[in-house]
């Protein structure tokens, strides 16, 4: 029981990681399906640098992957106001597909000092605290948030909404890049193509699960982890295809979307914002 | 009298070959109300924008204490003192409203609710706002709303106050306040730019009105040299005779509802009752949401409800396609749910009845482009073709493209909400034009509009809703604005 709910936890953290980093985006306004892409390419940064330097070189180097993403979406979706949904998923592709491309000669070699699970875990938990006073409590919040609910009026009330969005998917995607640098530094202190294993899907359907409040996203988080580990472990005990057992977490994301179809979604998600229209 | 508050110097604003602002000089005093007045399209949110930084003048300079500025974004315009209420409430819906007031002032990066609360307080002292500032602001009706925008503008302490339209969402009672606050801010040294195409409004505040015709300043004058007919003529360029009187209405009953009730969340629409017969206009009046959207939504068969509804003498359909074939015409709320917009001119007008353009399978298109011809002619609708996309159109031409394709199979009852809201005098005379003639033929019009001087010109009898219940209806001879008003926000008649 007491490793069922370790496990949970330390599976759940990369999910929350790069869920609060999608959250942060999405109440600016902005869609972040890229977050797949982005955590695959974070993940190989952080490991290629931690092997030729210092593990927490490599964290920051996975952060600054992260975030450079989020400015590479944002260059799209909010100066070149592309369509979001394009743009994210154009960005996805291309992070999982470059990092299989320049990750080859990394495959399979080990990392001598991994970064603890725990000590990650417990910063995890802490900033979603700090997301959520980041939102509720600051100036900078109170600008993203109306950024992501009306960005004609924060224009008028004189808020910078690119400069906020920007300032959003750059935050969001420093969270998303350490979510990356978690499976290559801590949790799986190595670097495989694909090692991302859908996660980052999972963590854009937390997002909605959690109704855009970073505190919620730990509990949806650490359930998805208690889910995974569930998984591995009755396979082999219960006769039935390991397959099935295998698409459970995501036929649960499917299920839980569909069944919380009426949370309020920021109002501006989506729409790419333009002075005088 | 010293340096004017803020001057502006021959602006000129072109959009590719539409040139909205020409040439347009003006100032404004401390202490003054300046009143702009055009019809709409005339240029007047074209010069707000221009003051409030959401657009660059292509040409011409602003001056503000003597000094040129450029005003290049709202913060700037802020910085420069220089605050604006617009026209529809722009708040964040979601928020409370001390977060949406709190987005005025000069914020620390971090900060208490308690302690915003706290200051919002202090500084709302001497403006009582009369909601709590803990209530989230989707809650508020449209006249808190605007209340909100204007204290929220005032939080800045601007130089410069800038209302555009401000009382087209607000009752009678609620505009008069907002003018008791305007005169107290006049008094405070504060220049302010008044907005309008409302005639007693302009007359009754203003010190000094500025005339806006295409683009184009044609008239300024000072209040004491200022009456209606002289503001009419420069603002349409002739003079504007009332709408024609619709002769009594006939015998017949053409609709009868009967305790029609609509469940919703707030208050919904409970019990109403009323009668309209062949020939007649019954005006309906009511502070915005207060139920005319449920009524005129569920008679037009978008909305369930319950009650008895007959119509012509038997159970009126819940079905619009059917309501239409059996003569029942609706004009929507909003322009924008009446058509689509990515659609040409002809297809829009087709949309009621494309089934009958149907050749071996396919759309006679060259039939329904010569028919939309003959319609744009009769109904003066301006667009280069049938072929032209509907939302290239202004609003005028589109609410002209609704009411031909809605009237065009001579309808016996018109559902009609807001028909001339925000289209010019020309258009507005038009819309009028075009449903008297209807009336005169037999057919009915139940109108819901928030201009109280139309429903006064149009209708035989007038009611209003208070609260989702029916007040009235009261011929029209027994009728007043002041009346009205009463009903509006008092339910008793």
């Amino acid at each position: 029981m007491e490793e069922a709910l370790l496990r949970a936890v330390l599976f759940g953290t990369p999910i929350l990681l790069a869920s609060l980093g999608a959250l942060l985006a999405e109440r600016s306004g902005v869609v972040h399906l890229g977050v797949e892409g982005v955590m695959a390419l974070s993940a190989l940064a952080a490991f290629a640098l931690a092997l030729e330097t210092s593990p927490l070189l490599g964290l920051l180097a996975g952060m600054g992957v992260g975030v450079l993403g989020g400015v590479a979406l944002g260059v799209f979706a909010v100066t070149l106001r592309a369509n979001q949904f394009v743009a994210g998923l154009s960005l996805a592709a291309l992070g999982l597909g470059a990092s299989g491309l320049l990750g080859k000669r990394y495959e399979g070699l080990p990392l001598a000092n991994p970064l603890p699970e725990g000590g990650l875990a417990l910063l995890a938990l802490g900033l979603a605290l700090l997301l959520h006073l980041l939102l509720y409590r600051t100036r900078f919040g109170l600008y993203l948030r109306s950024v992501g609910e009306n960005p004609k009026a924060a224009d008028l009330f004189g808020v910078n909404v690119e400069g906020v969005r920007y300032g959003a998917l750059a935050l969001g995607g420093g969270l998303i890049g350490l979510a990356g640098a978690y499976l290559s530094l801590a949790y799986r202190p190595s670097w495989t193509d694909g090692m991302t294993g859908g996660l980052g899907w999972v963590a854009i359907a937390l997002v909605i699960l959690a109704a855009w409040e970073p505190l919620r996203a730990v509990f949806g988080a650490y359930l998805f982890g208690l889910l995974f580990f569930l998984q591995f472990r009755l396979q082999g005990s219960v006769p039935i295809p390991s397959e099935a057992f295998a698409t459970m977490p995501y036929l649960l994301v499917i299920l839980v979307l569909a069944l919380s179809g009426r949370t309020r979604a920021p109002k501006a998600l989506g729409v790419p914002f333009e002075r005088g229209r | 009298m010293g340096l004017p508050m803020l001057r502006l110097e021959n602006i000129t604003k072109r959009f590719g070959p539409v040139v909205a602002n020409r040439g347009v000089s003006l100032e404004v005093q401390r202490g003054e109300v300046l009143a702009l007045l055009g019809e709409n399209g005339a240029g007047k949110t074209t010069l707000v924008s221009l003051l409030y930084g959401l657009y660059a003048p292509d040409e011409g300079r602003i001056l503000l204490e003597g000094q040129e500025v450029v005003i290049s974004s709202p913060r700037v315009a802020q910085r420069l003192g220089i605050a604006l209420v617009p026209q529809h409430p722009e708040l964040i819906e979601a928020h409370s409203v001390a977060e949406n007031l709190a987005l005025g002032l000069e914020l620390p990066p971090f900060f208490s609710r308690r302690a915003l609360l706290q200051r919002l307080q202090a500084l709302l002292q001497d403006h009582p706002l009369g909601v709590d500032l803990k209530a989230p602001v989707h809650r508020l009706s449209a006249g808190e709303k605007q209340r909100v925008e204007l204290l929220r503008a005032l939080l800045s302490r601007p130089k410069v106050l800038i209302l555009d339209e401000p009382t087209s969402v607000l009752t009678p009672k609620e505009a008069e306040d907002l003018f008791r606050e305007v005169r107290r801010l006049k008094e405070r040294g504060l220049a302010i730019f008044f907005i309008s195409h409302k005639l007693d409004e302009v007359l009754g505040l203003a010190d000094r009105i500025v005339v806006l015709r295409a683009g184009e300043k044609v008239g300024e004058v000072r209040r004491e040299e200022a009456d209606k007919d002289l503001l009419v003529r420069l603002m349409v360029g002739r003079g504007v005779a009332p709408p024609p009187k619709a002769p009594p209405p006939r015998e017949e009953v053409v609709l009868e509802v009967e305790d029609l009730l609509v469940p919703r969340h707030g208050f919904p629409l409970q019990g109403v009752s009323f009668a309209l017969r062949a020939g007649e206009v019954l005006g309906i009046a009511g502070v915005a949401g207060s139920g005319q959207k449920e009524l005129l939504e569920a008679l037009a068969g978008l909305r369930p409800y319950r009650g008895r509804v007959r119509f012509l003498g038997s159970p009126l359909p819940q079905d619009p396609a059917r309501l239409f074939a059996l003569g029942v015409a609706h004009i929507p709320e909003e322009r924008s749910t009446g058509v689509v917009g990515g659609m040409s001119v002809a297809e829009n007008l087709a949309l009621r009845t494309y089934p009958r353009y149907a050749r071996g399978g396919l759309l006679d298109y060259g039939r329904m482009e010569r028919e939309a011809e003959d319609l744009m002619r009769r109904h003066r609708i301006q667009a280069p073709s049938p072929r032209t996309p509907l939302r290239t159109l202004s609003g005028g031409n589109v609410q002209k493209v609704i009411l031909a394709r809605e009237l065009k199979e001579g309808p016996r009852l018109v559902l009609a909400m807001h028909p001339t809201y925000g289209v010019d005098v020309g258009a507005a005379e038009e819309v009028h034009g075009r449903l008297l003639d209807l009336v005169r033929e037999g057919g009915a019009v139940l109108l819901v509009s928030e201009d109280l001087d139309e429903i006064l010109a149009l209708s035989h009898r007038v009611a209003a809703l208070h609260r989702g219940r029916l007040v009235g209806p009261i011929p029209r001879e027994e009728a007043s604005r002041e009346r009205l008003g009463r009903m509006m926000t008092e339910g008793r008649a």
